[in-house]
């Protein structure tokens, strides 16, 4: 695989309007280097704003970022572009269930299964839909019905669990996975190098605003200047920096070398459990720093 | 502990501070050159060049928290093994600093250093 992304990127620097970023982009994500696969997608799609697969392709990786209100966008105007594109309706499909909207799942894998019969996937995910629709629109049946839901709902997730875009490979060194699975790992988790470059994570203001690259501006060095205090006063080593502001606060720890972990939560979560939280983070961090030497 | 600098009136609100079990020094800092204002620390403690360096950090964090929507800073915390720095802002821009041992209630430390910011202005 490694082999054909090289291929496949020198072919793009050569003729960056050319088609490949499609196959390219796809086996990124197939390798887990999502942010690379981002990147790849959305170049692509500024080149050819109105090619379907590009939306698709693009939607795909939004969804590996776990942003399906953008992702649900890409897949609605790569319809609007080819209303029979098979990754669209699939993945509308899949974030129908994913919000709970059975009728909609299924009425976009029928539309799918239409131009698709022979697709294993669509099949199987219309059979487990339909069985979840039936069980969750039983309301008439009574007592008998009780576990109706709690089947329908079953259903419902193992038909997103078929329709899911293909998950991409364990990949321990991708940035956007250095928090995976951890609380606010998309808006309020941030690891940086000594110099305030991001190697993992992002931050988001209370707008919603991306603001993780001007806070890594303004933390960078504080690894430095932290250690030297401490030095200075005879305090060992710096295990934190707890910060307290009006709207929220901040936990910064050194997971290894010079990199600085912050966590960012706002005033409802007391010091106490953001610094527990900083430690499991911070734990996660050193991992996947180790894992990078 | 030494007082060197320590201009009248702000004596008490170093007072507040120091008194507190555990705190080894405390000191007045400009926020935007980090110089000393007054101090009370124990002997060997480098009050120089821990305000610049107090200052600095201060500084960052406050850019920092702003960037990030979080408002203006109210108190930090810089844990070590052997001990901890803290700070809290002055409206004035005069950080209060107390250098403290590991097993100081921070708890208590953090409210004396916000009375002393309230009596500094």
């Amino acid at each position: 695989m490694s082999d054909e992304i090289k291929t496949l990127s020198s072919q793009l620097a050569q003729d960056p309007d050319s088609l490949v970023f499609l196959r390219l982009g796809e086996l990124l994500r197939q390798k887990g280097q999502v942010d690379a696969a981002h990147r790849v997608a959305l170049t692509g799609l500024e080149r050819h704003p109105h090619l379907a697969d590009a939306h698709d392709l693009y939607a795909r990786v939004l969804a590996d970022k776990r942003d399906y209100e953008r992702a649900f966008d890409e897949w609605d105007m790569a319809l609007r572009i080819a209303p029979n594109h098979l990754g669209a309706l699939k993945g509308l499909a899949f974030l129908y269930f994913k919000v709970g909207d059975v009728g909609q799942a299924v009425a976009h894998l029928e539309a799918a299964w239409k131009h698709a019969p022979d697709d294993p996937g669509v099949a199987q995910a219309l059979a487990l839909a339909q069985g979840a629709r039936v069980g969750g629109e039983s309301p008439g049946a009574g007592r008998a019905a009780a576990g109706e839901p709690e089947r329908a709902a079953r259903a419902a997730a193992a038909a997103a669990a078929e329709l899911a875009p293909a998950t991409p490979a364990a990949a321990p060194l991708d940035d956007a996975r250095v928090f995976a699975g951890l609380e606010g790992a998309q808006e309020g988790l941030l690891l940086l190098d000594a110099k305030g470059q991001v190697l993992g994570g992002a931050l988001k203001d209370p707008r919603g605003r991306d603001v993780t690259d001007a806070v890594a501006a303004y933390l960078a060095g504080v690894s430095h200047e932290a250690a030297r205090t401490t030095k200075l006063l005879g305090l060992g080593r710096w295990s934190g920096v707890a910060a307290e502001g009006k709207l929220g606060h901040i936990h910064l720890t050194p997971p290894g070398g010079d990199a600085v972990l912050l966590v960012v939560r706002d005033r409802s979560v007391p010091m106490g459990r953001l610094a527990i939280i900083a430690q499991r983070a911070a734990a996660a961090a050193r991992r996947w720093l180790e894992l990078d030497r | 502990m030494t007082d060197a600098s320590r201009p009248a009136g702000y004596g008490p609100a170093l007072d507040l501070v120091t008194r507190v079990r555990g705190v080894r020094g405390a000191m007045l800092v400009s926020g935007d050159d980090g110089l000393v204002v007054a101090e009370q620390l124990m002997e060997g403690i480098k009050g120089v060049a821990v305000a610049a360096l107090a200052a600095s950090l201060a500084s960052r964090l406050r850019r920092a928290m702003e960037a990030a929507g979080l408002g203006a800073s109210l108190f930090w915390h810089l844990q070590c093994d052997q001990g901890s720095l803290l700070v809290v802002p002055a409206p004035s821009g005069v950080l209060i600093v107390a250098v403290a041992e590991p097993d100081v209630n921070v708890g208590l430390v953090r409210l004396e250093l916000l009375r002393a910011a309230e009596a500094v202005g």
